[in-house]
């Protein structure tokens, strides 16, 4: 500091007298004073810097805030693209219909295109203790598990939400990382399955992970998932190992047969959700993959299949869940509330096509939509619903030790 | 660059005398200038960086808080464990920029000199691409290079697939999700940053130096050697460095065209920011890459020599 408080003029003389004098070169004798100062500063704080844990943030920090929602009669909800009915002009009919039954005007913003992101994009609101500015979140799973282990979500209050206790689905009342559901709302659900290419196949049925892991007509043309839990889960259901509760070493005996698939060449890479195009191509035969995506793209291919292995299968859910320091609490449950009217659950699933945690939808739809409510990917049978896992609700630690695994055999 | 070069140049010419403004007045024009640059490099620059060398000294965990333990060891581990991702980095990035360089050059030097009316024309088509985003561009090229496409099939009839899997760029005959692709993607995405400085310094050459040239009995490919390469260096040493620095850290190419054994640095500090969220290792892991980065820039800037960088 004290360099840069210096009369600048010593430091312009000293250039000057030392090169040939130009003013940008008296510039840049200053400017390494300048930078040298800066550094020895920048070398104080680096070593003074650390950041306190969520433990003794918590400590003090408040979760909530007065609800503005009588007042201020809007929502700011969070979701992922597509994932809601939209008409031709652009238009969210069941969020419409929300407004002229309540008066409370929804801000909805399609924001989530990536779980990772979307939670390194609001973290350091929540480390910090700021409003997010956001009334509704819609993570996936493990996400909300994080965020409820961490103290970020607020409890939900059930007296608001009628429909809720009426209606939601009892297989998915009790989740291993939210037990009775205080803290998360499911929004839709979904299972992630095989999707092949039967034309590229040579019309071969691919129905089991075993075959996508090591049969050899598939080498090097199959895909999986770059989440975790998906890909791992699957693994481990092939292994009869159950993905709901399992130990380190049925995690390690199921990571050790995934790394024998990607030395062997088997695999031909990790993917997000964009398996979609080489898989319609045929540049990948077979695939991890997730319904909702498959019933959309068997739209355009008549080459695609699905299935869900005997073995079982893992099903996943993106949840409603409210922030700390939300000013709108009151009307995020009011509009969860109304998704859980069977016929907005019903209008809603037949655009999204994904699973609706209400199952009174599919006596709506059965009238409206036919072929829809006898999908067996959208309203599945109870025999399918007992095969389908949650990946066990772990601590942080385990997830970031799991992870770290997982990582690794994907650098290959 | 262009700033130290101009520098460099200066200490080596006559003295000048100063631009008599007065003692005082015109003294402080620099700094002003200067300003908003180091206001802009001090904020979103040399903070982060101090931030990223400090997280990656620090050890524990979200919930118990980070603390600066001076924990050298996470760089051992990081670099070991990774090593052969940060070579593949480089060594991609090396032959998309040599790869590059050959497409961009004679691309420019058209432009420069034989493109007449249709000049700008030309040049807009080089920055094209832009208008689409750097995703989009890359998964284009999925369909691109899908198996049963038209370029496939145009390579398989030249044999250029043969050739490839000669050169183990091409593990099966498959040409998506192979090095290739990975490097195909990397040149393309990169060619405009090393077509436009090659075409900004071609374009400045004197063509009376050709004319004297060829008064004095050189033969095209001498002038060419002997004045327009040499003259064009600058142009060359920029356009590698803006090809070379971006692709060496890219990680969407190798995600989206690569396979299991493609996987370059980048898509390793990407996995363990946001997926492990081990915060540490993947600060190492980034301070790693930018010093090896500054190292082989500055050899290859000194080796260049600097006072040819106009």
């Amino acid at each position: 500091m004290s360099e840069m408080g210096e009369d600048p003029r010593n430091g312009a003389t000293a250039g000057a007298a030392r090169l040939p004098s130009t003013p940008l070169l008296r510039g840049l004798t200053r400017r390494r004073l300048l930078g040298a100062g800066a550094g020895v500063a920048a070398l104080a704080t680096l070593a003074a810097c650390g950041t306190p844990g969520q433990k003794e943030r918590n400590a003090d920090a408040p979760t909530s805030v007065p609800d503005r929602s009588d007042t201020d009669k809007i929502v700011n909800w969070s979701n992922w693209p597509e994932y809601i009915d939209v008409t031709k002009n652009g238009k969210h009919p069941t969020l419409e219909s929300f407004t002229k039954r309540t008066g409370i005007k929804v801000n909805y913003t399609e924001d989530i295109n990536d779980n990772d992101a979307f939670y390194a994009k609001l973290q350091p609101f929540f480390t910090q203790g700021q409003d997010t500015g956001r009334d509704l979140l819609t993570f996936s799973d493990t996400y909300c598990g994080r965020l409820i282990n961490f103290g970020w979500v607020q409890e939900l209050d059930f007296a608001n939400m009628p429909n809720v206790t009426a209606n939601l689905d009892p297989t998915l009342k009790d989740v291993s990382w939210d037990p009775g559901r205080k803290y998360s709302l499911p929004y839709q659900a979904g299972f992630t399955g095989i999707g092949y290419n039967t034309k590229a196949t040579r019309g071969a049925k691919v129905e089991t992970v075993e075959q996508l892991l090591t049969d050899p007509d598939l080498k090097g043309r199959v895909t999986l998932l770059t989440e975790m839990s998906d890909t791992m889960g699957m693994v481990m259901t092939s292994m009869d190992i159950d993905p709901r509760q399992f130990t380190d070493d049925e995690f390690d005996a199921a990571i050790d047969k995934l790394q024998k698939a990607v030395d062997a060449g088997q695999i031909a890479n990790f993917t997000g959700n964009d398996y979609g195009k080489p898989l319609a191509s045929g540049d990948i035969a077979a695939c991890l993959a997730y319904t909702g995506d498959i019933v959309q793209l068997q739209a355009d291919s008549k080459d695609l299949a699905y299935a869900l292995p005997p073995q079982g299968h893992m099903v996943w859910s993106d949840n409603w869940q409210v922030p700390n320091l939300a000013q709108h609490k009151k009307n995020a449950e009011l509009l969860i509330n109304h998704y859980y009217d069977p016929k907005v659950a019903a209008e809603l699933v037949d655009w999204v096509n994904y699973i609706s945690p209400v199952p009174a939808a599919k006596d709506v739809l059965v009238k409206e939509d036919p072929e829809v409510a006898n999908n067996p990917l959208i309203f599945p049978t109870d025999e399918v619903r007992a095969r389908s896992y949650l990946f066990m609700g772990i601590s942080y630690e385990k997830e970031q030790e799991y992870n770290r695994k997982f990582q690794a055999v994907l650098a290959g | 660059m262009t700033a130290f070069a101009g520098l460099e140049r200066g200490s080596q010419g006559p003295a000048q005398p100063p631009p008599d403004s007065g003692k005082t007045r015109g003294r402080w024009t620099p700094y002003f200038l200067l300003l908003p640059g180091m206001a802009w490099l001090a904020v979103f620059f040399i903070v982060p960086v101090v931030f990223l060398v400090s997280m990656s000294l620090q050890t524990g965990n979200i919930v118990d808080g980070y603390e600066l333990t001076w924990n050298f060891g996470t760089y051992g581990d990081a670099i070991t464990q990774y090593w052969d991702q940060f070579v593949r980095s480089f060594i991609y990035a090396l032959i998309a920029t040599v790869a590059a360089l050959l497409i961009a050059y004679p691309l420019a030097y058209a432009i420069a000199f034989k493109a007449g009316r249709f000049k700008n024309l030309l040049l807009v088509m080089v920055i094209a691409p832009f208008f689409t985003s750097f995703l989009i561009r890359t998964l284009a090229w999925q369909v691109i290079l899908q198996s049963d496409g038209i370029v496939v099939g145009i390579m398989e009839k030249l044999h250029i697939i043969s050739l490839l899997q000669w050169l183990q760029l091409l593990p099966t005959d498959q040409v998506i999700f192979s090095p290739f692709a990975v490097i195909t993607g990397l040149t393309y995405n990169f060619l405009p940053f090393m077509t436009l400085p090659l075409y900004a310094s071609l374009e400045r050459l004197d063509p009376r130096l050709l004319e004297a040239g060829g008064d004095l009995y050189a033969r095209p490919f001498t002038s060419f050697r002997k004045i327009t390469l040499p003259l064009s260096m600058p142009g060359v040493v920029a356009g590698t460095l803006l090809t070379f620095i971006p692709a060496a850290g890219d990680y969407i190419n190798s995600h989206l065209l690569g396979n299991t054994s493609t996987t370059m640095i980048g898509q390793v500090i990407d996995g363990q920011f946001l997926r492990v969220l081990d915060y540490p290792t993947a600060s190492a892991l980034s301070v790693t890459l930018m010093a090896t980065i500054v190292i082989l820039v500055a050899v290859y800037v000194w080796r260049a020599g600097t006072e040819e960088l106009v």
